[in-house]
């Protein structure tokens, strides 16, 4: 329907409904209808710009959603602009095509709007929402704002407090910490003052020891009990004090409002607060005052993250200067250490000079002293040769017994020197065990009878006859036990037994630490002395073996010696591998020396570790060689006769030949040992040796060849070599020469050096 | 009649002048300690055994010596054998006169072999002369009732 016939239609209706008697002066049909031609133009105008428009800025923002509702709403209005536009052909007659138009028109639109109807329902509240999220987003945005500010101030303070600690730390020494504080805190804070009050030594005042801004703080002190301090101390946090408080009075009263002033403490921690397993307890009481105080023309408050940054400071102080205590501490435990390390070494040296000293000094004595010590005692016992009257006779026997025991005196001390030096060593020889003993007693028998003492000596059967030890000093450790022994016993007897020590017998249950290995190759000999005498007092027992103490109630003039002799013999028992003690009931009931060597056994294979010089007796020597078969070659008859006493004194059986025939024609299987003179210049005694070598063959019977010569160059020894001679001896000849190289041929069956 | 003491003293003068002068040397002690009771004249026998054949062997020797041509392996073979007898002995300058003779024998100098020979008869004479004061004082001693100590 047109708007023109509803016009109409409102018009008559109006009119009628008025009943009024209106002339209206109605306009005519014609003026109607150009209004409505010239509305609906526009009409249709706007409503074709409208999408456009849309379309344009759509375009342009590139975020809108929902495009395709554009579409449809853009076909919408565009359809109702076609409208509207159609609907200017119908004002008049139309033909019937352009109604046709119109209806399609109008049919399209219909639909269009009213999906698009449909459709907003939808949209509309989806479009609403999305303004509700872009709210809350800012909301959030604003809260991330205001948090992001209060981490940035965090980092801020951390970041101070990091490079305040690197400051207060870069440093060891206490004063430089504390001062590199307060710069740093008046720095980061914008202190107007800063100051620290240390505890004196008796710990009952306060005294401000450094400041910020004054050079050299008077010596100001407070007390440390006043309730503001007392309040700093009971906690660790900062606390705000009054800017009237006598802490915070650093400066004269100036005109101005003083700021805010806080203080904190600072635990003084010393090293024994540092436990292993602990933390260090604050424990202390000791605290150090820090006063801080801002600029007094700010209106500056002081913030919580400031506060805080000063309460790590604080401890951070604390940490800085304990290290610096413990540095302290190290370097003066480090100078005392290096001052005991001069003081020894001095001592060493000293030590050392002394020690040379003194073995110069005993070198010296040595000599200077045993010299003149045995001129004196060899013309005291040649004098006693001479014809002497009585009374002269006596003189010198009292020279002589006096100048023996100075002698022994001075050979006890420089032994006992060496001994303890270390540098006395052993005269390792062989020996007879019997011998020495039967020796022993002979010298003791004389002295013993005077005092009317029974010595009785007592060897085991199991004893070796022949032994590896030191002889000499084996007898001075017999002489001085057995010696003591009939020194301390005005009657009775001394007893002296000797035997192979087993193994029950070698532990003594004083000495657990000496332990006796017994080996194949040697023995242990034990030795003990009995005697009857005075006896010793269980506590004198561990000071026999001490240098130079004498038992002193029996210091009598009978008893001489230097109290020397058993010290040494301790010695001389502890080189020989052994162990030597006393024991005795108590006083007066006498008292047995003991002692436990160890001695080589003769005749075993350890003597070829020792160079064997076979110190036997002569007539033993005779035994050996006794009728031992010889035959000496040699065409002087002089160097004949005196090989052949040679030979004949050491017991054998000489044969002897002057010539090369003769020799051959005597020599027999029975000889032994054949002497040839290898320089004789017209017998080719290497034939001879190759003849007796061919005669006799390797059989075990033949006899030995030795040549004596009077050259040593290598052309003779290597000659009598290629022979197969058994050795070489140089002339001349003498005794023990040709008694040892006997020994080695019998044992050896050659002699192994000429 | 000297004392036992005083002819101990001169004889120990003596025979430590013969060592010092170089008469006689270390083998002389050897054979003094050969001698024992089983052998008691044994040094005495050795020295008059060593006085026949040096005299041979100089003899020889001075005959040697004389011959126109002169054998010197001859020569060096007595003067070997004089040299090992006193080398036993310990009749040290004879030996070392015989030494030096053997030289003069390798380079057949008779001029020096003459010298030598008679450097050797000189020593030897000096020797024997001692052996025989060496021996009366001994037996002076002896007679006195000394002894001596035996080895």
């Amino acid at each position: 329907m047109g708007s023109l016939q509803r016009m109409n239609r409102l018009l008559s209706s109006i009119v009628d409904s008025c009943n009024c008697i209106i002339d209206p002066q109605l306009p005519a049909d014609d003026l109607l209808m150009k209004y409505q031609y010239i509305s609906d133009f526009f009409i249709a105008l706007a409503y074709f710009s409208i999408p456009v428009e849309l379309i344009y800025f759509v375009k342009k923002s590139a975020v809108f959603p929902y495009r395709w509702v554009l579409v449809q709403f853009g076909a919408f209005i565009v359809l109702c602009g076609a409208t509207h536009l159609i609907n200017l052909w119908t004002f008049n007659m139309h033909t019937r095509n352009v109604a046709v138009v119109m209806t399609t028109a109008k049919v399209l639109t219909a639909l269009v709007s009213c999906i698009t109807a449909l459709m907003l329902v939808h949209i509309i509240p989806d479009l609403l929402s999305v303004k509700t999220r872009e709210l809350f987003l800012k909301k959030k945005a604003a809260q991330l704002d205001r948090e992001m500010g209060f981490f940035r101030t965090q980092e801020e303070t951390g970041r101070h407090v990091r490079m305040l600690t690197h400051e207060i730390r870069s440093t060891l020494d206490r004063h430089t910490i504390l001062k590199t504080t307060l710069v740093e805190l008046g720095r980061t804070l914008a202190l107007e003052e800063c100051a620290l009050w240390m505890p004196t030594r008796a710990g009952l005042e306060l005294q401000l020891s450094y400041t910020l801004h004054h050079q050299n703080p008077v010596g100001l002190t407070v007390p440390i009990q006043l309730p503001v301090i007392n309040q700093v101390f009971g906690t660790n946090r900062a606390v705000k004090v009054s800017p009237n408080s006598p802490v915070a009075r650093l400066r004269p009263t100036g005109k101005y409002m003083p700021g805010e002033v806080v203080a904190v403490r600072v635990p003084l921690l010393h090293l024994s607060n540092f436990q292993i397993n602990d933390w260090p307890e604050l424990s202390t009481k000791r605290y150090a005052l820090m006063v801080l105080m801002l600029p007094s023309d700010s209106a500056r408050q002081w913030h919580v993250h400031e506060l805080e940054l000063v309460e790590v400071v604080a401890d951070q102080v604390a940490v800085a200067l304990s290290h610096a205590a413990i540095l302290e501490e190290s370097m003066r435990a480090r100078d005392l250490l290096m001052d005991q390390n001069v003081a020894l070494d001095l001592a060493r040296r000293e030590a050392e000079m002394a020690v040379r000293a003194r073995n110069d000094f005993l070198a010296v004595m040595n000599h200077e002293m045993r010299t003149p010590m045995h001129a004196i005692i060899a013309l005291s016992s040649l004098l006693q040769e001479t014809d002497l009257t009585a009374e002269q006779r006596l003189m010198v026997e009292t020279i002589l017994k006096s100048s023996n025991l100075l002698a022994t005196l001075i050979n006890d001390v420089l032994d006992l020197s060496r001994l303890e030096d270390g540098s006395l060593q052993l005269d390792i020889d062989t020996f007879s065990l019997h011998a020495l003993f039967r020796e022993v007693l002979n010298l003791i028998k004389p002295i013993a009878s005077v005092k009317k003492l029974f010595v009785t000596l007592s060897l085991s059967s199991d004893l070796p006859e022949y032994v590896i030890g030191d002889e000499k000093r084996l007898m001075q450790i017999l002489l001085n036990v057995v010696g003591n022994a009939v020194k301390f016993s005005k009657e009775g007897s001394v007893s002296i037994s000797a035997f192979v020590a087993k193994s029950d017998s070698l532990r003594d249950p004083r000495a657990p630490e000496f332990f006796a290995v017994p080996s194949e190759n040697h023995i242990y000999l034990r030795v003990q002395v009995k005697d009857t005498g005075v006896g010793i007092s269980p506590q004198d027992i561990p000071n026999l073996f001490s240098k130079f103490t004498q038992s002193q109630p029996l210091a009598t003039t009978n008893t001489g010696g230097t109290g020397l002799g058993l010290a040494i013999c301790k010695r001389f028992v502890n080189l020989m591998e052994g162990h030597i003690w006393i024991e005795s009931e108590g006083l007066g009931k006498g008292s047995t020396a003991i002692f436990i060597i160890k001695l080589g056994i003769a005749g075993r294979a350890n003597e070829s570790k020792l160079p064997f010089v076979a110190k036997l007796p002569a007539n033993h020597m005779l035994m050996t060689f006794q009728g031992l078969k010889v035959l000496v070659m040699d065409d002087n008859g002089v160097s004949r006769m005196v090989t052949k006493g040679l030979l004949t004194h050491l017991g054998c059986d000489v044969t002897t030949v002057g010539s090369r025939d003769e020799c051959l024609r005597v020599v027999t299987q029975e000889h032994k040992v054949v002497f040839m003179d290898v320089s004789m210049p017209s017998v080719d005694c290497y034939e001879v040796a190759v003849v007796i070598h061919e005669r006799f063959g390797k059989r075990h019977g033949r006899p030995l060849i030795v040549a004596l010569t009077g050259n040593t160059d290598r052309v003779t020894k290597e000659n009598c070599m290629r022979v197969g001679m058994d050795g070489v001896i140089l002339k001349p000849v003498s005794v023990d020469k040709m008694r040892s190289v006997l020994s080695e041929l019998l044992e050896h069956g050659v002699v192994l050096e000429s | 009649m000297e004392s036992v003491n005083q002819l101990q003293r001169k004889l120990a003068e003596y025979t430590a002048s013969l060592y010092n002068e170089k008469i006689l040397d270390e083998q002389f002690v050897q054979l003094q300690q050969l001698q024992d009771e089983s052998n008691p004249d044994f040094v005495v026998e050795v020295v008059s055994l060593f006085f026949e054949d040096s005299e041979r062997l100089l003899n020889e020797l001075a005959k040697a010596l004389n011959q126109p041509n002169v054998d010197f392996k001859k020569l060096d073979a007595h003067v070997h054998q004089l040299k090992g007898s006193s080398s036993s002995i310990g009749a040290q300058r004879v030996q070392r006169a015989c030494i030096a003779f053997r030289n003069y024998c390798d380079e057949r100098n008779v001029e020096g072999c003459l010298k030598c020979l008679q450097q050797v008869k000189n020593e030897y004479n000096l020797v024997k002369n001692k052996f025989e004061t060496l021996f009366k004082l001994e037996k002076q001693f002896v007679d006195a009732g000394g002894s001596f100590p035996v080895v």
